[in-house]
């Protein structure tokens, strides 16, 4: 569960003017930026580092043997695979959950607002347990869908549900009704109006919620461990695959699968801060993008 | 919001249409099977459901997640507001690297975190491992990896609250405090915290539903020792491998209810951001 706005972090331009007037470090302030590079950089960028040193610590050659070898190039597809599906599902359901939440007034609104957050907040390993529960041997209403690769895109739709919803239900919002408004009056109808005039504007938060469902699909773990059966060639994605490698022993081997995964994370990052500074400079950036959404 | 005006509303087919999608999906996906988990943990009664924490195995899982929990969120906590002020009210070389790097661990998968905490911090072949342990100090296989584990997944949680609230607030009456007299401390103390309180406190209710639950990294680097190093979420795994479902069912019902309590505190806190 987290922030999904893409831009929360990054520096919008309004303020930064302002911020400048005294923003030269003290000395006590830099020491404490010290400290906390110092224990960012020990806890997250050196290990990172040591994953891409260890995948290229047989050569080129031992990096690519491990990941065309046929057990591992079967999860690394398997895995690009669903995560891309799932990616597709969330675009479309994620933007008519968005719009129902925002556009439709009906009991029970506020609830299913909560709801969209539960696999957020819920444990990974828990949540494999739930889908378990209904879609598993025991299924009260006979569906049984564990050990197959429908249990895994079952459970990365399930994982990646908030992410679209949360980034385009705020854009929604605070979007002004002036120009449906002035379509509508000119004759276009509702779907040629949200097609024109509303979709354009979601694109960068379609996009944004997209690319998180996407590098949280593919690295996905806790939630696929029981109900996935994780099967060689059939089911096994690439972390239950870098887990193996390191259960065995194999560390390079494990750290070259986990560079894969880094590297379309790192890719992923730098994308969406790039979206969100061009979005929030041409203006399509939405004014209260915090509005008590995204928990 | 403005309410949608009526020429704007859909049509009612389409509406009802969409509504029945969504709401379908959702309940399909989410809702029944997490109120599931809560009917299999309750099956037997409450005396069965109770009976799994008397295993000392369990409720040893259980305090080890609680301790492992409240020296992540204090770090995280700590972390994240040095940070967060640091990137809004000060100008210095590789900002913007560092606003961006932040944000990494939210999109990392947690093996890939395991993995790379162990390259380094193994006592047999990592970088620091080694000299670590030489020193007394085991990092892998033991609480402190944990604790870092976990630091790692939660780490951008508070940031991400308390960035945006500090852009926004602006740096006005600090200005003005200082100007008076206020020291630095004063002035974060008496004018900066009572401002940004309440996006603190989401982002550690967020942090803390996030390493209650922590699974794939925690796993790797813990070693998953039954009664030692086995945490709340990984007893689940066991237990449910073990065929012992009821067991499985049931811690994973309290760690699903700890997870729902933080949502519903964060929804009943969130509108109170809004008058500050």
């Amino acid at each position: 569960m987290s922030t999904v706005t893409a831009s929360s972090v990054t520096l919008g331009a309004p303020r930064k003017r302002r911020a400048r007037a005294h923003g030269h470090l003290g000395s006590g302030s830099t020491l404490a930026l010290g400290v906390a590079v110092g224990w960012f950089s020990l806890l997250v960028l050196i290990p990172l580092a040591a994953v891409l040193v260890s995948a290229g610590s047989h050569g080129w050659s031992g990096f690519t043997d491990v990941v065309t070898s046929s057990q591992t190039a079967a999860a690394i597809r398997l895995t690009v695979a669903q995560a891309a599906a799932v990616t597709v599902l969330n675009v479309f359901m994620g933007t008519a959950l968005a719009w129902v939440l925002v556009r439709d007034r009906f009991w029970g609104r506020r609830l299913l607002d909560l709801v969209i957050d539960v696999p957020f907040a819920l444990p990974t390993i828990v949540a494999g347990l739930v889908l378990l529960a209904l879609y598993g041997q025991k299924s009260p209403i006979g569906i049984n869908v564990a050990n197959t690769r429908y249990a895994v895109f079952m459970a990365l739709a399930f994982v990646t549900l908030p992410f679209v919803v949360r980034t385009v239900q705020p854009v929604l919002e605070t979007l002004e009704h002036d120009a449906e408004e002035a379509a509508a009056s000119l004759g276009a109808g509702r779907w040629t109006t949200f097609r024109r005039i509303v979709l354009p504007s979601l694109v960068p938060a379609i996009t944004a919620g997209a690319a998180l469902a996407f590098a949280r699909a593919i690295g996905e773990y806790g939630s696929l461990v029981l109900l996935s059966g994780n099967l060689p060639n059939r089911t096994e994605v690439a972390s239950v695959r870098i887990l193996s490698y390191i259960e065995s022993g194999d560390q390079t081997a494990a750290a070259a699968v986990a560079a894969i995964l880094l590297v379309i994370s790192l890719v992923v990052i730098v994308a969406l801060d790039i979206v969100s500074r061009r979005s929030s400079a041409g203006g399509i950036r939405p004014r209260r993008q915090r509005r008590g959404r995204h928990a | 919001m403005a309410a949608t005006p009526d020429t704007l509303r859909d049509p009612a087919p389409v509406r009802w249409g969409l509504r029945g999608l969504v709401v379908g999906y959702v309940v399909l996906l989410v809702a029944w099977p997490t109120a599931l988990v809560f009917k299999n943990a309750f099956s037997d009664g409450v005396g069965a459901f109770l009976d799994t924490f008397s295993d000392p195995e369990v409720s040893h899982a259980i305090a080890l997640t609680a301790t492992i929990t409240v020296w992540a969120v204090l770090i995280n906590l700590v972390f994240g507001v040095v940070i967060s002020m640091l990137l809004v009210r000060y100008e210095f070389p590789g900002k913007r690297l560092l606003s961006v790097l932040i944000d990494v661990p939210l999109s990392i998968s947690p093996v890939v975190v395991g993995l790379a905490l162990m390259l380094v911090y193994n006592g047999r072949n990592g970088w620091f491992g080694p000299s670590l342990q030489d020193a007394g100090v085991q990092i892998i296989f033991s609480t402190p990896g944990m604790v870092m584990a976990t630091v790692f997944v939660a780490l951008p949680l508070v940031i991400r609250e308390v960035v945006p609230v500090l852009q926004e607030i602006g740096d006005d009456q600090e200005q003005a405090a200082r100007s008076l007299g206020a020291n630095g401390p004063q002035t974060f103390w008496r004018i900066t915290l009572p401002a940004i309180k309440w996006a603190i406190v989401y982002g550690v209710v967020l942090a803390i539903a996030r390493s209650l639950g922590e699974f794939g990294a925690v796993k790797i680097v813990s070693g998953n020792i039954v009664g030692q190093s086995q945490t709340a979420t990984l007893s689940v795994e066991q237990e449910y491998q073990n065929f012992n479902q009821h067991a499985a069912f049931s811690v994973a019902a309290v760690l699903a209810l700890a997870a729902m309590l933080c949502l519903v505190v964060v929804a009943i806190l969130r509108p109170k951001e809004e008058q500050a």
